[in-house]
Order: C-alpha cells, then structure tokens, then sequence
C-alpha cells in the first residue's frame, strides 16, 4: 500500500475509534476495551479487504464477516457505519430500547451484519458452516471471523477449527485479537490460551502472526491468506494488540472490558482521537 | 397388531431426506458421526457430496448448519434428540432460534424407546427444551407417513423446525393419501365421553386404548396431535367442548410437553380436567423398549385405564 492509503486507512480507524467511544458513551454499557484492540483490523476488513456492498447489505455474493467476540459490536457497528450501511449518527443509540443497534450483533436488524453472535465460541462455526456452504455452491467468497485470545478457551472454537480443516476450507479465514485481557483479569492467569500458534498449527491451519496495530502487517497477512487458496488450508492470523487502544487510560486494562465511559472520559478520549486524527493529518 | 407393519420414524427420516433430495437442490444434510443410527445414512448414500459428518461435535455442528442456512442452504441438522436438543440447546436458541434461521433439526432417538442404551441417551426433554425457544417450531411424527410427510413439510416452510423421531419399529396406521398439515391435529375418533390427546409413537398405543374403551361402552374423542407447537388450539377446545375431560399421551416428560401445552391452551380458554399419560419426571433405564414402555406407563392398557379413572373422578 502506498502512504496515501495507508494515511487514509489511519484515519478511518481514528474515526473508528470514535464512533465506538460515542456508541458505548451513549449506551452507558458496552464493551469499548475488545473493541478498541480491533480497531484497525475492522478499518481494514471494510474499507480493503472485503468484497461487499453497502447499498446491498444482502448481495448473496458478498464476503461474509462473523464477529465471533460479538460484544465488541460498538467496532463492528461503527465501522458499518463509516462504512455507509447505516448513518454514523445513529451510533449513539447503541442499546437504547428502541434501537437496532442490539447490544450484540443482530443480522436481521443491523444491515452488514453477516451473523448473530455474542455467545462465544459459536460465531466461529457459523463461519466454518458459511465457508463450507460458499465451496459447496461453487462461489468465490471469503469468509472471515474474529475472535478475541480469551474465546478460546471455548471448546467448540476447536471442534469449528477441526471441522475448517477437515473440509479444506481455504476460502476461511480466522483472526483472533491476542489482546491479553479477558473479563477477570490477564488471559495468561485466567485460562492460559497459548501457545496460540503451535495448537492452530496442529489442527492443521496456516498460522500467520502480526502486530494488530500495524496496516502493512494486516495486509502481508491478508495477501498470505488469499495465497493459500488452493493449500486446502483454513488460514489463522494472530493479531498481537493492546486492549482499550488510542484511549490512554483504557489501555491494558482489564477494567475497561464491559464499561462504558462517562461524560469526562468520553470527553478526554474524544479529545485523545482527535489529537491523534491531527497528528497523522499532519505527518 | 402382530400383522401390521412396522418402520421405525427414524428410518422414516432417512427415506425422506433421499426422496426429497432428488428435487431439492439446496437441502444439505449434517450428522454426528451417527449417520447409520439417525438413517441420514441413507441420504449419505444417494447424495454424498451433500451430506457433511461434522464428527462427534454437535454444538459445533449446530452453528455450522446456521451458517449454511445463511448462505442460503437448507441444512438438515441431525443427532440423537439428547444431544440435539441438550447439549447443543444454547446453540439451538441463540444461534438458530435467535437469528431464525431455515434450520431444520432432525433429532433421532426420542424418548424411552431408545431402549437398552439407558437412560443417559433416553431424551424426555425434548419437547420442553424446544418449546420455549421462540418462533421455534416442534414436531413429532405417528408413524412412517406422517413422518415422511412432515419431512418434506418442514423442507417447504421457512423457518426453524424440531422434528423428534422414534429409534423403535412402530405400526403405521395412515395411508399414502392422508393430509398432513402443521399445527393441525387430526381427528382419529369422535367421541363425547373422554377425549385423547397423543403425539409420537403414542397415538398407536392411544388407537388401541381407543378400541378397549370402545368395547366398555366409552365413546373417546381420539386425537393425533404432531405438532406440539404451534399446537392446534381449535380441536383442543373443540375436544374440551364436547368431552370435558381430557388425557393426553406423550413419550415425555408430563413436566413441559405435550400435556401441559394442551393445559396451557385449556387453563386460558376453557378449564376441564386432564390427566397428563407420560414419564412421571424420572429418569429412563435400560431395557428393550417394548418392556420399558409398558414399565413406564407408555402403552394401551394404561391409557384405558387412566382414561376410566378420569371419568369415575369427574362423575
């Protein structure tokens, strides 16, 4: 990618950002930490990667996405919304009652969303089953998921990884957002996950590691994923972040997983983004 | 009913998957590593390459059959009714029901009839666990016509479906011509004495009570019910207009099944006493399932009877 693009793709993920700050501000509830480590990666899977239609949410066609960690939904909303499925404005409405913006990701009210989840360990196979259903009907189509390091202590995430290998689903996709933190506190002392890499690698996965926060890394590990068609292979990509990220008193902080901001946080934060929206404006 | 004869609605399934198959191009079947007991085999066989073992992994199984339901597919997901319906239960209600996906669950081995496996894969739960999901539709077939019909049924309609089917050969009373509708019953016998309300493999058992009750004089309003949601609310009151007093026959619980969906229907409309024929909330145990039936209370002679002493108590 050229230093245009890649200037642009920081941008949006400012704005990423932001509207995830605003949703979870607006809800009073959420979960901005998961959300904020995912920032980039849902910057480039809408505005790069994916071969989708935000005029036609529906387009059989399309690349499918399934936010397996579906409580970082304020991410994925605010990147549909930047994306154009639905007005950035109404982001404010996250979980209000009279809202479609449900609390976790609803397929049948919020255009863009491929799948329902929030239940963990069960996006992921909801994928599988969508990777599967593309190579039965002939279709090109990628499907993606995203889960965060502490889902995986989810026994189905394995049985869905075994099942990708098993059929050959090189059209498959999965990213985990190694973060580090899950709700009671660091992954390492909670449910120990790793090593991460050595146990996709023996369910028989190509295993790509990166630096979450880092656009030529997400696209080297994209470009790796689309070589792998025809390896018969589902391809797994390990993004090391950092939880709460561009929010610097959210930042590893296991404490910022399910709470939302309050009006001077919100305020701080905001003018965090903005700070750093002119900085690479300016760079 | 030596001479009648008997298929197992499990067997029932696997024929109509095949025949179905020939003409549905987008119906897909998944098993878990039980195609030759569920009789998905059978489909295995015809369509190989539309029919996907996911391995013993039914909760995984059950969230990939939502998401070839969201590609456009029509999966047949299908297991022994205890796995399908209890472990895989929060996929089943957050991941099908929730989104409501065309999924369509095929769960094999319902009930005590599984027989000498015992009581850890007897599923008396089923009907309970699935009714509460909503805009989740539940079934359970009389016989081998009903059940291939109530097959291509759930196929033509849109939406999720819990189809339960019996491990045991049991007698086919229909013919090829009967209508099969869901959500309505049918009307075996009218009668004005006492009504009889059975689903699954009851309803033979409910025939032949049926008879005994007959020759004692009792005029008995028999009804097939197959669909235990949206249960047919009209012939339930109808039957509680005309008999006033009801018993209804289910291999289940009497906590959460059949019976307390038509009490439901009764308590709010039209009150009249029932009694529930089913399992008394305990566990199964091994044993050939003829026998465990009977030891259970699951046959015509106790039908007859409890039907007699709901008429004596209601005198």
């Amino acid at each position: 990618m050229n230093a245009s693009e890649l200037k642009e793709l920081k941008l949006k993920a400012v704005e990423v950002r932001k509207g995830i700050l605003t949703a979870t501000h607006g809800a009073k509830s959420g979960h901005p930490g998961g959300s904020l480590s995912s920032a980039e990666m849902f910057t480039y899977l809408y505005f790069k990667e994916m071969n989708i239609d935000p005029k036609n949410p529906k387009w059989e066609d399309r690349d499918r996405f399934v936010l397996s960690k579906g409580h970082t939904a304020p991410g994925l909303y605010s990147a549909l919304a930047l994306r154009g499925f639905f007005p950035v404005s109404d982001l404010a409405n996250l979980r209000h009652t009279d809202s479609y913006l449900q609390g976790h990701p609803n397929m049948n009210t919020v255009p863009g969303v491929d799948m329902s989840t929030g239940s963990l360990g069960q996006g992921i196979s909801t994928a599988a089953g969508m990777a599967k259903g593309a190579k039965y009907l002939g279709k090109d189509i990628h499907v993606y998921t995203l889960l965060g390091d502490g889902e995986l202590a989810e026994g189905q995430v394995w049985e869905a990884t075994m099942f990708a290998a098993h059929y050959k689903l090189d059209n498959f996709c999965i990213i985990v957002d190694i973060n580090g933190l899950q709700i009671d506190g660091r992954t390492k002392d909670v449910m120990n996950t790793a090593p991460v890499d050595a146990k996709f690698e023996a369910f028989g996965c190509n295993v790509i590691t990166i630096d979450g926060d880092d656009f030529e890394q997400i696209e080297n590990a994209f470009d790796a994923f689309h070589k792998n068609a025809g390896s018969e292979k589902p391809t797994v990509i390990l993004m090391k972040t950092t939880k709460g990220k561009g929010v610097s008193y959210m930042e590893d902080q296991a404490g910022w997983h399910g709470k939302a901001p309050n009006d001077a946080e919100y305020e701080q934060g905001m003018a965090e983004l903005e700070a750093a929206r002119k900085e690479i404006e300016e760079a | 009913m030596a001479d009648i004869k008997k298929v197992a609605t499990r067997d029932s399934y696997g024929n109509a998957l095949k025949e179905l198959g020939a003409s549905a191009s987008d119906l897909v079947v998944l098993d878990a590593d039980l195609a030759g007991a569920t009789k998905t085999g059978i489909f295995q066989k015809a369509f190989p390459d539309r029919h996907f073992d996911c391995g013993i992994a039914e909760c995984n199984m059950t969230d990939v059959g939502a998401g070839l339901a969201a590609m456009g597919l029509v999966p047949f997901v299908s297991t022994f009714a205890m796995f399908a319906a209890g472990r895989a239960y929060e996929q089943v209600r957050n991941t099908i029901g929730y989104p409501h996906l065309n999924v369509k669950i095929g769960a094999t081995h319902g009930g005590i009839s599984v027989g000498e496996d015992g009581a850890s894969h007897q599923c008396c739960e089923d009907f309970a666990l699935m009714r509460t999901i909503p805009g989740m539709t539940v079934m359970c077939p009389s016989d081998d016509v009903e059940a291939r019909k109530m097959v291509k049924a759930a196929y033509e309609m849109k939406g999720p479906v819990y189809m339960r089917f019996g491990r045991a050969a049991t007698p086919v009373f229909h013919s090829e011509d009967y209508k099969f509708e869901i959500g309505k019953g049918e009307v075996l016998n009218e009668g004005t004495d006492v009504a009889i309300i059975a689903t699954g493999i009851m309803v033979p058992e409910a025939i032949e009570a049926c008879k005994t009750l007959k020759d004692k004089g009792v005029s008995v309003y028999l009804i097939n019910m197959p669909t235990i949601k949206p249960i047919d609310e009209k012939l339930i009151l109808d039957a509680a207009e005309k008999c006033g007093k009801i018993v209804t026959v289910e291999e289940h619980n009497i906590i959460g099944g059949l019976g307390e969906a038509v009490c439901s229907v009764l308590a709010e409309n039209h009150p009249v006493p029932v009694k529930r024929v089913g399992v008394n909330d305990e566990f199964g145990h091994s044993g050939p399932a003829g026998e465990l039936l009977k030891a259970f209370g699951l046959c015509a002679d106790n039908i007859v009877e409890q039907a007699l002493a709901l008429i004596e108590k209601t005198k």
